[in-house]
């Protein structure tokens, strides 16, 4: 062993140690900014590592400097520009575009090292070596590619651009997928028979066959897709560190793979859906209108907004549930300028996050620490539920399917068994909607046809501005 | 780095990331994937190898540099975002009262 060997061990293993601590300390609300820093900290690390392992061993050509400089610049500078203006509300979206060139990237790595073979290191050329070489290049392309076409798909129906085609939600998908699958298969042992052509085909049949999964699935759960496909590149970072016979990417990328898993896990208990039925069961809706009868609405109570204020005034504690429906009215500050004025009325107000609320755990989170709620108001579905019997007022702001009674009742309802917010506990509940539309799931929400329950009409950043004009007007926050 | 040592290793780095997030808080979750999201963009290494490799085969090059892009967009852009969301949760509640 001689110094740039030794060297580079012992920051890989520093690199390793760091990334796991920063992993382990993003998942706690105190150290998460550190352990965020730390693991980037890390991730530079390993590219001083690298680096000079290569410049105390072969060198690095001028040539070789020239083009990792440009791929760098433009990289970085890309990733840091998106990542400063993108707004808040479409974080989903942004990581999983993210995520997609991650895949991406692996997919080329491996395309580069099939299409001309690494020269150099010790080539000793057994058939063993070159069939391990084989499968994981094969494992990469098939990987990276599915994670960059299936993240691309996700963030383009996040962002609107696409929409369920109606023949994805028909039978045909599957058959169609299973095409894909099969001739990637196909490709593969082609490639392993030492035809380098069909490598062409594992690249389009599995790019093809990353859309063809993702496009079928409903909005409600691309969350837990996106969360699956950075598992998929923690996987495709795996099969590229074989590869490139790199100990740190694989031990990086099975972290990753690992890690992304369990999220998907948690994800997909929060919403009570088992990973099956959300790859392979298309959107709920599709299935849910025809089962579960969606009835008719037959007791809905519907209210103003100056009703809505002179109840608040009168109320001591409100609960506020926000939703998807929030976020896409941008009305988080409008929303904070409403309970600051209760506030200042001696009102407690509290808001209710439910695991799966918004697109993406978390969101409603991030979207009212935007608007500078704090934190300590923010409280989690099961510790806020037996608040409910207790409050005067919840106000459900673009949320549905987690406040639907149904979820605990009706055990015809595809929703039943998912945990909800109770909050039909209350004396008085709020709905801001739009209109009756029904929810991400497509089913009917029994709440709205409860006597507590009022409707208030209306885009919420609207009813908001409204609902702070009825305050003033009434002299609430004014003292 | 034979092959079985290298399966040991992805075994043990499974393992490892099964083990480090046992319980995540709800509002953590959108910061973790991110940030887990970001890592794996340690593809860059690979991309970095197969650049420093090349010895002058420009297409290859220029896959390498390409790759390394892509792989650099998901690490800063990545880390950038995660430390934004994260930089909310941390910022001192009530700092007028």
């Amino acid at each position: 062993m001689n110094l740039p060997v030794i060297i580079k061990f012992v920051i890989d293993l520093l690199a390793v140690l760091l990334l796991a601590l920063g992993i382990k300390g993003l998942s706690k609300v105190k150290s998460a900014r550190d352990a965020n820093r730390l693991a980037a900290f890390a991730m530079s690390l390993s590219v001083v590592g690298l680096l000079s392992y290569y410049l105390g061993t072969s060198g690095i050509a001028i040539q070789s400097w020239i083009w990792i400089i440009i791929g760098s610049i433009i990289g970085s500078l890309f990733g840091a520009i998106l990542a400063k203006k993108v707004p808040m509300t479409s974080m989903p979206e942004t990581v999983a575009l993210f995520n997609g060139c991650g895949g991406m990237s692996s997919l080329l790595v491996a395309l580069g090292v099939a299409i001309f073979p690494i020269s150099g290191g010790q080539e000793n050329f057994d058939i063993f070596k070159s069939l391990i070489n084989e499968v994981s290049i094969s494992v990469s392309i098939f990987v990276g590619a599915i994670t960059f076409t299936g993240s691309i798909v996700a963030m383009a129906k996040l962002q609107g651009w696409l929409s369920t085609p109606g023949w994805t939600q028909s039978k045909v998908r599957h058959f169609v997928n299973i095409v894909f699958a099969v001739a990637s298969l196909i490709a593969f042992f082609d490639l392993i028979n030492g035809n380098t052509s069909s490598i062409w085909l594992l690249v389009i049949v599995s790019s093809l066959l990353g859309i063809g999964v993702t496009l079928p699935i409903g909005g409600a759960d691309m969350p837990v897709v996106i969360s699956l496909l950075n598992s998929y590149s923690g996987i495709a970072a795996a099969a590229a560190g074989f590869v490139v016979d790199s100990q740190l990417l694989i031990v990086a990328g099975a972290m990753v793979g690992a890690a992304g898993l369990i999220l998907t896990q948690v994800m997909c208990k929060g919403m009570n859906r088992s990973l099956v039925s959300v790859l392979f069961g298309g959107s709920l809706s599709a299935q849910s209108t025809a089962s579960s009868g969606s009835g008719e609405y037959t007791n809905i109570t519907s209210c103003s907004v100056e009703e809505c204020a002179l109840t608040l005034e009168a109320a001591n504690k409100v609960i506020i549930v926000p939703g998807y429906g929030l976020a896409v009215a941008q009305a988080q500050h409008t929303l904070r300028e409403v309970t600051k004025k209760l506030e200042q009325n001696g009102i407690e107000v509290v808001y209710a996050i439910h695991p799966v609320a918004g697109r993406m755990p978390g969101h409603m989170n991030v979207l009212l620490a935007e608007a500078d709620v704090p934190y300590e108001q923010l409280k989690e579905m099961d510790v806020v539920n037996p608040d409910f019997p207790a409050t005067d007022v919840v106000l459900v702001l673009g949320a549905n399917d987690v406040v639907n009674p149904q979820a605990k009742n009706d055990s015809s309802s595809p929703l039943y068994g998912m945990p909800v917010l109770d909050v039909q506990e209350a004396r008085t509940v709020f709905v801001i909607k739009r209109g009756m539309s029904a929810g991400y799931s497509g089913i009917k929400n029994d709440l709205f046809d409860l006597p507590n329950t009022s409707m208030v009409f209306g885009d919420a950043k609207k009813v908001l501005n409204d609902l702070i004009g009825e305050l003033k007007d009434l002299g609430v926050g004014e003292k | 780095m034979s092959f079985i040592s290298l399966l040991w290793v992805l075994l043990l780095g499974s393992l490892l990331g099964l083990e480090l997030i046992g319980k995540v808080p709800p509002t953590l979750h959108t910061p973790l994937m991110s940030g887990a999201n970001a890592i794996s963009g340690i593809t860059m290494l690979a991309a970095l190898t197969l650049i420093v490799k090349a010895e002058g085969n420009v297409p290859l090059l220029i896959i390498g540099s390409v790759s390394l892009g892509f792989a650099l967009f998901n690490v800063v852009g990545g880390f950038f975002v995660t430390d934004r969301m994260l930089a909310m949760f941390s910022r001192k509640p009530s700092n007028k009262k």
